[in-house]
């Protein structure tokens, strides 16, 4: 699915020259549901940027199934992030300006071939996957923070990505909304068999997932099958 | 897409609704403005009443008589010169000889009327295509009978007449009494080669006709049988004229004269030179100005645009994130641009409406009936649109070159 070679990410000012990833090497195979943790600054979101191909490596070479993407322009980027990825931000990035239906339909407004009514029967079935349905006209602002991350999740997996990026999903929620967007993130994993990446700083949450990498200074330094990861308990 | 990108952008202005003032009060100024000038040009030369086939009519305005010893004469031509040389010419399909328009008197109940008078033969009246609210053209009889007869237009039958039918009575204009026998609509007095308030017959001038020489008070309107003999006219007009300078009996005199399109006439007398109309040059001006005056309107939405689109840069982000490519950024910021423009199109529409209904109804142009039709129209659409496209694709470039981790962390670039 996504493999990372080598992967260096060095911030360059006039003055500074900051490391921020280093040496990194890691293979998230197909239906994985991974977390990332680290301290603030270790690298962690970077890492989630260069593997949605939302920002480039200094060195290295990203894979995404198995084809090099380093010298790929930015149309055919473009094409692989709305095809294959999904994102799930911390600040959920929905448009205030659009109705909740007309925010989770966007990823297809890029995406040829699908009609208008198409769209909006996916975006449908998105939310109600959700439990959004009641919502689909509501705005981003008429909603709480965990509605607002469901509508962020449903708009996510509206283009059936093979892996979904969320960067911290549930770091602006409380534990109980915290609660409800983890467990629709493990069903999408263990339903539809969607790999996912998880930028998180709950411990409880990462013990969740299948497997952990922790990050430390730029660097990896654990990466483990978690004990508590359990089909059944979804 | 569109209507996704239609949405936004409409909430985008309601949003902000300072940032819209500001541009759509400076899109619809600027529109007004050019659209005031457009339709000031339209009437002035465009198709309208009664010269409608601007294509196929030439003037004949200006004689230039250069004389050997360094001085130089020029103004209306004679008409000795018009009728024996350009009404003979081959190629038209028809040459009208009529004079410039002279200011008169007219008195109603001891109340002085000014009006202009034009002498004209019968075959302007074939030529041009007046409006005819009562009445007809006098006929080639009463030309060639001298017949004091005239048509009037619609505002000093109004005038002179009250409301009622004027035609079979009689008008005294400048001590002369005339029988009116047609009322045309108003002719603005920007078609100086049309324009009058009384039409009557040329040999009322006779006088004039067999004095020689070269300048006079004459125009001549020519008509071609088709567009595409317009330059044919002009060939054989040149040629006859070059024939006459051959056989002057003071050698060395240079006689300038030129069948202009109205535009071509203006064009010359204010920038033309020599053989040059000056109409190139007119229309570098025209186009200069038209650019200056759009630049820095243009400058100033680009920038208000800029940091508007600044504000979206976490949108673009995501748009990115989820597959919008670069130039789907472009796409969706110049449509919303657009959009812009056309609502400033249409304000500017109404305010120009307002704009030219004012100068209508002041008078400062005589008979002026400034509109805005469908040329117009089509014009201001069209500026709209320029406007636009210039005022948004900058900032759409400057914005789609964000990077995607960039754009959502607020725009940092």
């Amino acid at each position: 699915m996504i493999t990372l070679k080598n992967i260096e990410k060095v911030y360059q000012t006039k003055t500074i020259e900051t490391v921020a990833l280093h040496n990194v090497n890691l293979h998230i195979p197909k239906g994985e549901f991974v977390s990332v943790m680290g301290p603030s600054g270790c690298g962690k979101s970077t890492l989630l940027n260069i593997m949605g191909l939302l920002d480039e490596p200094t060195n290295g070479i990203v894979e995404i199934d198995g084809l090099p993407i380093s010298r790929y322009k930015d149309k055919e980027l473009a094409h692989i992030r709305n095809q294959k990825l999904g994102f799930v931000f911390q600040s959920y990035h929905l448009i205030n300006d659009l109705s909740v239906l007309d925010n989770v339909e966007l990823p297809l407004l890029y995406r040829t071939g699908v009609s208008a009514a198409e769209t909006r029967r996916l975006a449908l079935t998105a939310l109600e996957k959700v439990g959004l349905s009641a919502r689909t006209k509501h705005y981003p602002t008429q909603l709480s923070g965990g509605q607002r991350q469901r509508v962020a999740i449903a708009r996510a997996l509206i283009g059936q990505p093979e892996i979904i990026l969320a960067d911290e999903p549930t770091g602006n929620l409380d534990s109980v909304m915290g609660e409800e967007i983890m467990n629709i993130l493990l069903n999408l994993n263990r339903h539809d068999g969607t790999s996912i990446v998880m930028v998180t700083h709950d411990e409880n949450m990462a013990m969740k997932t299948e497997r952990l990498i922790r990050f430390f200074d730029g660097q990896q330094v654990s990466d483990a099958k978690t004990s508590a990861y359990d089909y059944q308990k979804v | 897409m569109l209507k996704n990108y239609l949405k936004i952008a409409w909430k985008v202005l309601l949003r902000r609704k300072f940032f819209t003032f500001i541009s759509l009060f400076g899109i619809s100024f600027t529109l007004m403005v050019l659209m005031v000038a457009t339709s000031l040009m339209d009437h002035t030369f465009g198709p309208q009443m009664p010269e409608r086939e601007t294509d196929e009519l030439l003037f004949v305005s200006m004689m230039r008589e250069e004389h050997s010893e360094g001085y130089s004469s020029s103004g209306p031509a004679s008409y000795y010169f018009l009728d024996r040389n350009v009404r003979t010419l081959q190629t038209p399909e028809q040459v009208s000889i009529n004079s410039m328009f002279f200011q008169v008197n007219s008195y109603i109940n001891n109340r002085k009327l000014a009006l202009d008078i034009k002498y004209t033969d019968r075959e302007f009246w074939d030529i041009l295509d007046f409006e005819f609210l009562e009445g007809g053209a006098f006929g080639q009889q009463e030309v060639a009978g001298a017949s004091r007869v005239a048509i009037i237009n619609e505002t000093t039958r109004n005038k002179y007449f009250g409301e009622g039918k004027a035609v079979g009575k009689t008008i005294e204009v400048d001590q002369v009494k005339y029988k009116v026998v047609g009322v045309v609509k108003d002719v603005p007095v920007l078609r100086l080669y049309s324009y009058a308030d009384v039409w009557v017959p040329i040999t009322l001038k006779s006088q004039d006709f067999n004095k020689p020489g070269y300048r006079g008070l004459y125009f001549a309107t020519i008509k071609a049988q088709n567009p595409a003999d317009i330059p044919n006219i002009k060939a054989e007009y040149a040629a006859m004229l070059h024939e006459i300078e051959r056989q002057h009996p003071v050698k060395g005199t240079k006689l300038s004269s030129f069948p202009d399109t109205t535009l071509e006439g203006f064009a010359r007398t204010l920038l033309g030179g020599g053989k040059k109309s000056g109409m190139g040059f007119l229309y570098v001006i025209l186009a200069g100005l038209a650019f200056l005056f759009m630049l820095l309107p243009t400058i100033n939405l680009v920038s208000i645009n800029i940091s508007r689109i600044m504000e979206r840069s976490s949108e673009i982000g995501l748009r990115k994130a989820f597959g919008a490519t670069s130039s789907n950024i472009i796409g969706q910021f110049i449509v919303e641009n657009i959009f812009l423009t056309l609502l400033g199109g249409i304000l500017g529409f109404a305010l120009s409406a307002a704009v030219l209904k004012l100068i209508n109804d002041s008078g400062v142009i005589v008979y002026a009936n400034l509109g805005l039709n469908l040329r117009v129209f089509a014009w201001g659409l069209l500026l709209s649109l320029i406007f636009g496209l210039i005022s948004g694709v900058y900032p759409a470039y400057r914005m789609s070159r964000l990077k995607a981790v960039e754009a959502l962390k607020g725009g940092s670039k």
